[in-house]
């Protein structure tokens, strides 16, 4: 890994892990003990043989490589950089026992840039079964769903709501941490399957249930964009935001490039972002290129941030001061918000996670000045088309409820992704698109 | 089509400018490789009165799913914001829009004649009109607001009810769709702020008179958020079901971001799809319309930059 320099990256948008040379890559390849039972591939969601292509990493032979992770993984330049592979792969690596594990994501990485920059190969693709599947939403669920299907030989409509496919990889994830011509580029990528993409179709809208369930079989993967408010009192005033909002103004929108272009963001001179996700961590690290001083606020301890370390630790290398263990009761203002009250939490016994429960401490009260405050407490699934699909079985939280062979209570409809699962990560969800995929095979094979 | 030179926004700007925005198209914007398809033509334009135009553009996944209330969103180009327009009328694969040419965006719009296009159409988006056999409606429109009614006057009409029209603008030269709703209405009566046609006075105060004369069971009122706020106030006492169309910001506009929410019975819904048509008087209009004055700073900004650029290119017709 070689990350910008701060004072550099935090002025603009470009992507702060440059990668590796060809001969890191290459030294770092040779260290791999290709394990004859490789626990790494059990530890990747969607099963790339990943002592095969490190091996011809280590042979130079990277375009070999690429072709042998392409074979499992039509996104492999967008997973090589946003997967938590320190709890994947790399956390089942046998050598990170005593060393440290092979940087199997950095590697994915760099062989899948090589690739785009020297041409790809197309995947090989089964003839046509002359069987239809709509897929509906162009994330990481769908968009995956979408090639292996159409890699078996299913005609593949794939419906997407924005005006651009990718999902949370376009809308939600910053250009420094995913630049978006390598989401492009891999999109690009799936539709040269012979994907049929329609953008701006909202399905339940612009194509009714009706329209939709006249295709052979349909994948949901729709996502978690529902985002959660924290119903504090002020919260409708100028100034505050859904983390989904900011950042879909700023990486769908380029409201940093406002007014070159024309969508809109208040560049808050201080931010206070409420979270401690991923998501909390990019909206405060785009506040900050924005020109803010940041602040993010987590009602848990240090040690209980969900976001990924190496996330946490950029943001803190870049400025963000982080207060721990302290939560906002109400937003301050009178026509736009001016403060953020918070109150100190302490930890008293494990809660239903396991984690100490945070309760408020009374007579604790602070207030931090700010004039943006982001909410990134989390989101819920799009509740649009599965509440129109009225005898489609959701759980508590309104999440799809799906079997092991990803099928819903509706015949023919499968489910994957964030919309079965609540918010999670991008290769969960491209596993379990996948396989949704390949048993949506295994039943229309068996029609 | 006599084909015309199409002007760039950035023309006339200062190289430096220029440069700027190149660097930034490149390393921002690539374009996908594959054809999408993804122009929505324009196939009539027309003024409708000072400032107010219509525009009819094909869009047959807007178009065949359309029904009253709902409305779509614009994002005229690549470098466009997205925004929410309702669904004025459809025919066959087109539907129609009304805008008042108040910021950049819709100024930009306004600028657009027969054979451009627009970027992204979406929808058609939030929840339909509730319509059902009320008994007597009465459709208030405010200026620009009228926009939404016909459609909505002709299913009330159509589901068995009496249709009153209330058709009100500041001064006879900014009303719109008197025709229309004469159609549409059983009856249509007309009202100006300075009485230069039809009653002289609010529509609130006509509507007031209406229901002094008549059982009135439902009323949709819609215009500016200020005359609904006023004009709800009308129907409270009698506790006469009343909607209102909210217009708030939006983004997505398909319930992703949260920038439209409104307060309404003291929750918190999104207008793009909770409503946009709410109960009148559980809206909040006061956070609605400090939420609407969020980014006043910023539309003058961009407005006064697409100005300085008309200037620069003589007024040319068009500023893609």
């Amino acid at each position: 890994m070689h990350d910008r320099p701060v004072d550099q990256r935090i002025h603009d948008f470009a992507e702060v892990d440059a990668g590796l040379t060809p001969e890191e890559a290459i030294a770092e390849a040779e260290r791999c003990l290709q394990c004859k039972k490789p626990l790494c591939v059990k530890g990747c969601p969607v099963n790339i043989d990943i002592p095969s292509f490190i091996r011809e990493v280590a042979a130079g032979d990277f375009k070999k490589a690429a072709v042998i992770i392409r074979e499992q993984n039509m996104l492999p330049a967008i997973c090589g950089r946003v997967c938590p592979q320190e709890v994947q792969c790399e956390g089942a690596c046998i050598l990170g026992n005593k060393d440290i594990p092979i940087s199997i994501g950095t590697l994915e990485r760099f062989v899948s840039d090589r690739e785009r920059e020297n041409g790809t190969v197309i995947p090989q693709k089964k003839a046509s079964t002359g069987r239809r599947v709509a897929v509906v939403g162009a994330g990481p669920a769908g968009l995956t769903a979408s090639a292996e299907l159409a890699r078996m030989g299913y005609q593949v409509t794939l419906f997407e709501s924005l005006h651009e496919a990718g999902g949370v990889l376009m809308y939600g994830i910053p250009s420094f941490r995913l630049p978006k011509e390598i989401v492009k580029a891999e999109i690009d990528m799936v539709l040269s399957l012979g994907v049929e993409l329609h953008l701006n179709h909202l399905v339940g809208r612009s194509v009714t249930i009706q329209e939709l369930m006249s295709y052979d079989a349909v994948f949901l993967g729709t996502g978690a964009g529902l985002p959660y408010f924290m119903g504090l009192p002020g919260e409708n005033l100028p100034g505050v935001y859904s983390a989904n909002e900011f950042l879909t103004r700023v990486n769908l929108m380029h409201a940093d490039c406002f007014p070159l272009y024309d969508t809109p963001v208040k560049k808050g001179s201080r931010v206070v972002v409420a979270g401690g996700g991923n998501v909390a961590m990019d909206a405060a690290r785009v506040a900050l290129r924005l020109g803010g001083k940041v602040t993010l606020v987590y009602r848990r301890r240090e040690e209980d941030l969900p976001a990924r370390e190496a996330e946490t630790a950029r943001a803190k290398e870049e400025g963000i001061e982080f207060v721990m263990c302290t939560n906002p009761v109400r937003i301050i203002g009178d026509q736009v918000m001016t403060g953020v009250e918070c109150v100190r939490m302490e930890m008293c016994d494990p809660d239903a996670t396991g984690r100490p429960e945070p309760v408020p401490v009374e007579g604790s009260h602070v207030t931090l000045d700010a004039d943006v405050f982001i909410a990134a407490i989390g989101q819920g699934p799009n509740p649009l088309l599965i509440s129109e699909l009225t005898e489609l079985k959701r759980g508590k939280r309104g999440n799809v409820i799906v079997d092991e062979e990803f099928r819903t209570s509706l015949r023919k409809v499968y489910a994957g992704g964030d919309v079965a699962t609540g918010a999670a990560t991008v290769i969960l969800a491209m596993g379990a698109a996948k396989q949704a995929a390949h048993a949506i095979d295994r039943m229309l094979r068996e029609e | 089509m006599v084909s015309r030179v199409k002007c760039s926004l950035l023309t006339g700007v200062t190289d430096a400018q220029n440069k700027k925005d190149e660097v930034l198209s490149t390393t921002i914007h690539t374009e996908y490789n594959y054809g999408v398809t993804g122009l929505f033509f324009v196939e009539k334009t027309e003024m409708l009165a000072d400032k107010v135009f219509q525009m009819w553009v094909r869009a047959p996944h807007v178009a065949h799913h359309a029904q009253a209330g709902q409305f779509v969103i614009f994002r005229t180009d690549e470098k466009g914001e997205r925004i929410p327009l309702t669904i004025s009328a459809v025919d066959g694969d087109s539907i129609r829009v009304i805008f008042m040419a108040v910021g950049k965006t819709t100024s930009h719009l306004a600028s657009l004649s027969a054979g451009d296009h627009i970027r992204d159409v979406a929808g058609p988006l939030g929840k339909p009109s509730e319509i059902k056999k009320y008994g007597t409606c009465v459709m208030v429109g405010g200026g620009v607001g009228t926009a939404s009614l016909p459609i909505i006057a002709r299913a009330a009409k159509a589901a068995g009810n009496r249709v009153i029209g209330i058709v009100g603008a500041r001064n006879a030269g900014l009303l719109i769709l008197e025709d229309e709703m004469q159609h549409a209405c059983d009856e249509l009566h007309i009202t100006t702020d300075d009485g230069s046609k039809g009653f002289h006075g609010f529509a609130a105060d006509f509507l007031k008179q209406v229901m002094a004369k008549e059982r009135v069971d439902c009323v949709w009122i819609i215009g500016p958020a200020i005359m609904m706020k006023v004009t709800s106030e009308c129907t409270r006492p009698a506790g006469i079901k009343t909607f209102v169309s909210l217009n708030p910001v939006m983004v997505d506009g398909t319930g992703m971001c949260g920038s439209c929410r409104v307060q309404i019975d003291g929750t918190t819904k999104f207008a793009c799809v909770d409503g946009p048509e709410f109960d009148a008087h559980q809206v909040d209009f006061n956070s609605l319309m400090q939420r609407l004055r969020m980014y006043q700073p910023e539309e003058k900004e961009s407005m006064e930059r697409y100005q300085a650029h008309i200037c620069t290119c003589k007024g040319g017709e068009r500023h893609a």
